[in-house]
């Protein structure tokens, strides 16, 4: 309940103890002290004018010696009271101010005032667990989205950082261990506005603990989770996590998708991008030879994928233990050296060579590796791994044309799983699409959203989110194409990415197909028209008035 | 044995007694009631209640509860006597005696659920 209140008390009660005391013994002793009046008779305080007495030399107001001036045993007794009371103030004040600035206190504090900025959420918000790199994108891009976040991490200094993250809405933020189940729930898991529980901390055990957590209490929230290796995805899986994401094998998997179908590639790029973002070019990687600098987690999937791929790649890797531990035999060409050499390049065909990925953990030498490389061929597609985000601008100065910062990769990847549902099913049909069909799809895409990024939205066609328009498709029959409505002469232009309905996904449906109650839609369209869509599909009103003005129309 | 069991004992214990010499006696008769114990029992309840500060358990709340009506109890007894007698000069008038009384009579019930509470609280804790 109120931690704050009891830590309080319970603090205070020394010093009120001593308070009480204090004054007892100030007034019992006044009253017993006998006196004399104006006259020169006997006279006793009496316990009202006692108190009323010690109450103002207690805190050293002082208002004169009344009713009677005080006899010498009197004074004696009043100014052993003065000291008495004023120190034992002085300790209850004291205790006061140290109780403020006592960890603890402040501690409880924040954490009150974190459930009661939990619980007063009354919209749909994301619980990020880890504010590391990857955490503090995805709070970024939720909240330019316009979703609500809460975050839990065990380090103050990086909740700092969000206080002063300028966003523009006030993130509650919990300094704890964000596998500890109490944290969670603190957090908002049962909260019945949590939409879904993304772990993205630095370690794979915690990852799991939050998502064995999730599930075992809410079986029915979205979790994303971080998972850096084969065990801990293997672990996650296994008891239903909704999505795990591995950051080296996604971007592999977008490596090998740029090299093979690159439009494809960019589909996703667009689709989970920021809706209005100027559209760029897509990736050209080039599908010759490659050579691979350093033989880690990320030079093993990228190498794994290269292979399923038929692309010829060759391994520059310091420490032969890595080739063992993967077994040694799947890499064909394997140089042992170091790649900031020129001498190991040249071994591995460098002027002969279309691409070169340094993919090792220290900056520097990723940085060195593909300007030596551009040194001998400068025609080389050189790619970098950025391990840390605060040396962006020495990437950004190689001019690279593509830097990989998995902490990226991985916000990007599990940005449309956590606000766009279907949106992942969609983007893995497409890759197993062809190439062509990608470029179609972003041809229209292209002129629908006028060369920037589209908008996606997911609409079920059941629930009070689309209650107008089952009403209307109870009553009649409704295209597809019908759904931008003509709201006084105004369109909203829209395609059709996928029509899904239990388990059976069509891919850009017709605009003439008809819709169902029961499916699913998953629409692309102009950045910033998503809530007037919405508001068309959910009002019944507009229903009945579109198909009016459109009957005025024919006739 | 705990040090502060036996303070907190003690003092429950000491609020109810002073009440009880307090109260004791008929109800009208100055003579029978003396300032100095509704005096020691306004100190002693107060001490009583604070000691009863931040106790997060049922018990503890419902032990701080019947402390504060007590105290409710005994300081407007206090008051209606000082009134009485410093400014109608009346405080001996059985009338005055008898609702200060009967005020005080009323912490005695506090204080009584409160020694009760805590017996069945150090019972249970023997089982």
């Amino acid at each position: 309940m109120n931690s704050v209140l009891f830590l309080v008390m319970r603090r205070m009660r020394r010093p009120l103890i001593m308070l009480i005391c204090a004054y007892a013994v100030a007034i019992g002793g006044l009253v017993l002290i006998p006196g004399q009046d104006d006259q020169g008779r006997l006279w006793h305080f009496d316990f009202f004018h006692a108190f009323y007495f010690i109450s103002f030399v207690g805190p050293t107001i002082g208002l004169g010696e009344i009713p009677y001036a005080l006899v010498p045993a009197q004074r004696f007794w009043v100014s052993f009271s003065l000291y008495l009371t004023v120190i034992s103030w002085l300790y209850a004040i004291g205790k006061i101010f140290s109780l403020v600035g006592e960890p603890a206190f402040v501690r409880a504090l924040r954490e009150t005032r974190f459930r009661r900025a939990v619980s007063s959420l009354s919209e749909p918000f994301h619980l990020v667990c880890g504010y590391g790199e990857t955490g503090s994108l995805l709070v970024e891009a939720l909240c330019a989205r316009g979703w609500r976040c809460v975050v839990i991490d065990n380090n103050s200094d990086r909740l700092d950082d969000l206080e002063l993250a300028e966003l523009p809405v006030d993130i509650p933020r919990l300094c704890a261990n964000a596998g500890d189940t109490r944290s969670l729930v603190e957090a908002g898991l049962h909260h019945r506005y949590c939409h879904s529980v993304i772990a993205v901390t630095n370690s794979d055990a915690v990852n799991t603990k939050i998502a064995v957590t999730c599930k075992l209490l809410k079986p029915d929230r979205i979790v994303l989770c971080r998972a850096d290796s084969a065990a801990a995805m293997e672990n996650m899986a296994s008891f239903n996590t909704d999505h795990i994401v591995n950051p080296h094998s996604i971007f592999a998997e977008q490596m090998a998708l740029a090299i093979r179908k690159p439009h494809v590639n960019e589909l996703h790029r667009w689709l989970g991008a920021r809706a209005g973002k100027p559209l760029k070019p897509p990736l050209l990687p080039p599908t010759g030879r490659w050579i691979i600098c350093g033989y880690g987690r990320l030079g093993q999937a990228v190498r794994r994928y290269l292979d399923a791929s038929d692309i010829e790649v060759t391994v520059i890797e310091r420490d032969a233990a890595h080739f063992s531990e993967t077994g040694g035999g799947a890499v064909q060409h394997r140089i042992i050296g170091s790649a900031t050499d020129p001498e190991p390049l040249h071994e591995a065909g460098v002027e002969s060579c279309q691409g070169i990925l340094a993919g090792t953990d220290s900056d520097a030498d990723n940085l060195s590796i593909v300007l030596t490389a551009r040194d001998i061929n400068p025609d080389i597609y050189a790619v970098a791994r950025q391990n840390h985000f605060r040396e962006r601008e020495l990437f950004a100065a190689a001019k690279l044309p593509l830097v990989v910062d998995l902490n990226r990769v991985l916000a990007w990847r599990m940005l449309p799983l956590a606000t766009v549902p279907t949106l992942d099913e969609f983007l893995a049909c497409c890759r197993s699409q062809d190439d062509e069909w990608a470029e179609d799809l972003m041809a229209r895409l292209r002129s629908l959203t006028n060369e920037t990024s589209p908008e996606v939205i997911h609409v079920p066609l059941w629930g009070p989110s689309s209650q107008g328009l089952c009403e209307a498709l109870a009553q009649r029959s409704v295209c597809l194409g019908d759904l931008g409505g003509h709201i006084d002469g105004e369109t909203i232009p829209v395609i059709g990415l996928m029509l899904k309905r239990d388990e059976e996904r069509t891919l850009l449906p017709d605009p003439t197909t008809e819709l169902q109650r029961g499916q699913q839609l998953l629409l692309a369209t102009v950045a910033h028209s998503s809530h007037r869509l919405e508001w068309l599909i959910k009002h019944s009103n507009h229903w009945g008035r579109a198909q009016r003005s459109r009957k005025a129309q024919v006739a | 044995m705990n040090l502060e069991k036996v303070l907190f004992g003690f003092f429950v214990l000491l609020a109810l007694t002073l009440n009880v010499g307090f109260v004791y006696g008929e109800i009208d008769s100055v003579t029978h009631h003396h300032v100095w114990e509704l005096f020691a029992a306004l100190v002693v309840s107060l001490i009583a209640t604070v000691l009863k500060f931040g106790d997060r358990t049922h018990l503890g709340a419902v032990l701080l509860a019947s402390s504060l009506v007590a105290d409710l109890h005994l300081i407007a007894a206090a008051i209606v006597w000082g009134i009485n007698s410093q400014v109608f000069a009346a405080g001996e008038e059985p009338g005055v005696v008898a609702s200060v009384v009967s005020l005080a009579c009323g912490a005695l019930v506090a204080n009584l659920a409160s020694v009760i509470l805590l017996v069945v609280e150090t019972l249970t804790l023997r089982r």
